[in-house]
């Protein structure tokens, strides 16, 4: 159930190569990794813990630098950036979706999506930036936009986080376990919005998570053992 | 300033206590400050009210005691007023008197013998005349205000001498925590040699040769023409009583607040930038410039001292007027509180700011996985 096929990757991931620690007791995170994302697509990376899925959040997400191999977002080489055009890439073009939301306990709602936007150093005018209360209301979150973190349930937090990471208009969704603290109902909810979100903006997504059950609102399901990505046996 | 502001709300009992903390230790570098000026007002004010830049000393006289142990020929006075750079030169006496009034209740007085119409007698007064009346003295404000009034005598304890009171000087003029009063050299004279009364044979001598001198004056070439040791006024403010080590120890005092309260700054931003590790972690996985999360921080640190200095002064001059209508040495000195208070604001930006560095060595890749 793929969107257009047609339209050019947002992410390029091409044999890419990552090892973790030194000397003699490297473990390689990722193992000639190659994955392509194309805009309005939410690829699934599921695997079981220490698999390397986060090393692949982490190197697409512009957060570490691969060993060999290219990554490619929207056509640009991260590996010829350094690391102040990464940030700059991961401030205007990702969006981050953490676990459990990560949300700062000092800001209300509304807040934390004005917060994205002065860190992407877009302002809220900018035709870039979407409405901030528009964008909770998206995802039904209207009556709680002038709440804080601590007054709101996991799966509210994680809509607050989609909101977030979705605020700057950005090209490429990274999201890590986003049902780890929640329930089945919630999950499912939370992930059916990821999925709807993605494609009416066309932004592409890769969203690891251990949990099987959410699998079916995604376009496509990776499996990553040991480093390595392949087609998982059985999907739901 | 955005995400700043908001924690200021959001933490504001971690951050009010720390802002009282620093709010405690302004008060304190106000009164100490008010302190140190009434106290040196108290010490020297006499010296600083006049004319005078230098002191010229006996040879060989010691700073601590200067005022005390230094005996001067008049001739010496008029060798100084040859020496280049020299405008004025006049005789001073300086001697310390207890007395009683007329109800036989003690006063303290620090007489100061000047020869009338010189540059060292004094003009500016509040009532009466000016130095001139062989028994006549013109007292110090302060001595008014303890109850002296123009027309009252005192007498000298030794030798037992009746003055009268003829003018009061406009301000405090001390001398080592007790009043001024003016009066003839001639008298002064009298005085030190013991005489009873004019007409005994006295010595034409002074404590020190008050000086008023320009940038042609040669400190060296004069004193060995005079036999003098000259010290500038500043300088022989260490010869009042007491006067070094009340200064130093209030000093003292004040440059250990200044460093307690950079420190304590200091600590708190540590443990407030530790405690949000996690969020910066966040922050700098989305994107965030080091200098963005800089700002936000040392404008936090900004907005917490401004606004817990401001308090402390308040409160501090408040409770300093209440002090300068009492008989305590308080004296508030407007530049002295805006360094002090430019002083505790700079130190507390600089232990925050070694606090809140860290903000720009925390890794984004924490951001990532499920430690919270």
């Amino acid at each position: 159930m793929s969107t257009t096929t047609t339209d050019t990757p947002v992410l390029e991931i091409d044999r890419v190569t990552l090892r973790h620690g030194d000397g003699d007791s490297t473990v390689v995170a990722l193992d000639e990794v190659s994955l392509s994302v194309a805009p309005g697509e939410l690829v699934a990376v599921v695997g079981p813990s220490g698999s390397g899925k986060s090393s692949l959040l982490a190197v697409a997400g512009a957060l570490t630098a691969p060993e060999s191999g290219t990554v490619r977002l929207e056509g640009v080489d991260l590996g010829a950036a350094d690391e102040r055009e990464r940030a700059r890439l991961r401030r205007e073009r990702i969006g981050f979706v953490f676990q459990s939301g990560n949300l700062l306990p000092a800001l209300t709602c509304v807040d934390q999506l004005r917060l994205a936007l002065r860190i992407a150093g877009i302002a809220e005018s900018d035709p870039r930036a979407r409405d901030p209360r528009a964008l909770l209301d998206s995802v039904s979150m209207t009556h709680r936009a002038d709440r804080r973190p601590s007054e709101l349930s996991g799966g509210e937090r994680q809509r607050v986080g989609i909101a977030r990471a979705l605020v700057a208009g950005p090209a490429l969704l990274l999201v890590d376990e986003p049902t780890a603290a929640l329930d089945r109902a919630r999950s499912h909810e939370v992930v059916e919005l990821l999925a709807r979100e993605v494609e009416s903006y066309g932004a592409g997504a890769i969203m690891v998570t251990h949990d099987h059950d959410v699998l079916e609102h995604c376009h496509r399901v990776v499996e990553m053992v040991d480093g390595r990505l392949g087609v998982p046996a059985a999907t739901a | 300033m955005f995400l700043a502001l908001r924690e200021l709300g959001f933490a504001r009992t971690r951050f009010l206590l720390m802002g009282g903390v620093v709010a405690l230790v302004a008060i304190l570098v106000v009164l100490l400050s008010g302190l140190s000026a009434g106290l040196v007002n108290d010490g020297v004010s006499g010296l600083k009210r006049t004319p005078v830049t230098d002191f010229a000393f006996a040879e060989g006289t010691g700073t601590d005691a200067a005022f005390t142990r230094s005996v001067i020929d008049v001739d010496q006075v008029d060798t100084m007023a040859e020496q280049p750079g020299v405008v004025d030169a006049a005789p001073y006496g300086l001697l310390l008197a207890n007395a009683h009034r007329e109800d036989d209740s003690p006063v303290d007085l620090t007489l100061v013998g000047v020869e009338p119409g010189s540059f060292v007698a004094p003009t500016e007064l509040a009532e009466g005349d000016a130095v001139g009346a062989a028994d006549g003295i013109v007292i110090s404000e302060t001595a008014a205000e303890d109850g002296l009034a123009v027309g009252d005598t005192v007498t000298l304890d030794r030798p037992e001498r009746t003055l009268t009171v003829v003018g009061v000087l406009d301000g405090q003029h001390t001398f080592g925590h007790v009043d001024v009063a003016y009066l003839p050299l001639s008298t002064w004279q009298e005085l030190i040699a013991g005489a009873d009364g004019p007409g005994d044979e006295v010595p034409a001598v002074a404590t020190a040769v008050a000086l008023r001198t320009d940038d042609a004056f040669d400190r060296t070439a004069a004193d060995a023409a005079a036999g003098t040791v000259t010290r500038t006024l500043s300088e022989s403010f260490g010869a009042s009583p007491g006067y070094t080590a009340e200064t130093a120890t209030l000093l003292l005092i004040q440059v250990f607040l200044y460093a307690i309260s950079a420190l304590v700054v200091g600590a708190f931003f540590t443990v407030w930038t530790i405690q949000r590790r996690h969020e910066i972690a966040v922050m700098r996985a989305m994107g965030a410039r080091r200098r963005f999360l800089l700002a936000d921080s040392l404008g936090q640190a900004a907005v917490l001292l401004l606004g817990s200095i401001a308090v402390g002064f308040g409160l501090g001059i408040a409770a300093g007027a209440g002090l300068s209508a009492s008989p305590m040495p308080f004296a508030l000195q407007a530049a002295d509180l805006v360094l002090a208070g430019a002083l505790l604001f700079v130190l507390g930006m600089a232990g925050a700011a070694v606090a809140v560095a860290r903000v720009t060595s925390v890794d984004p890749l924490t951001a990532l996985g499920g430690q919270r």
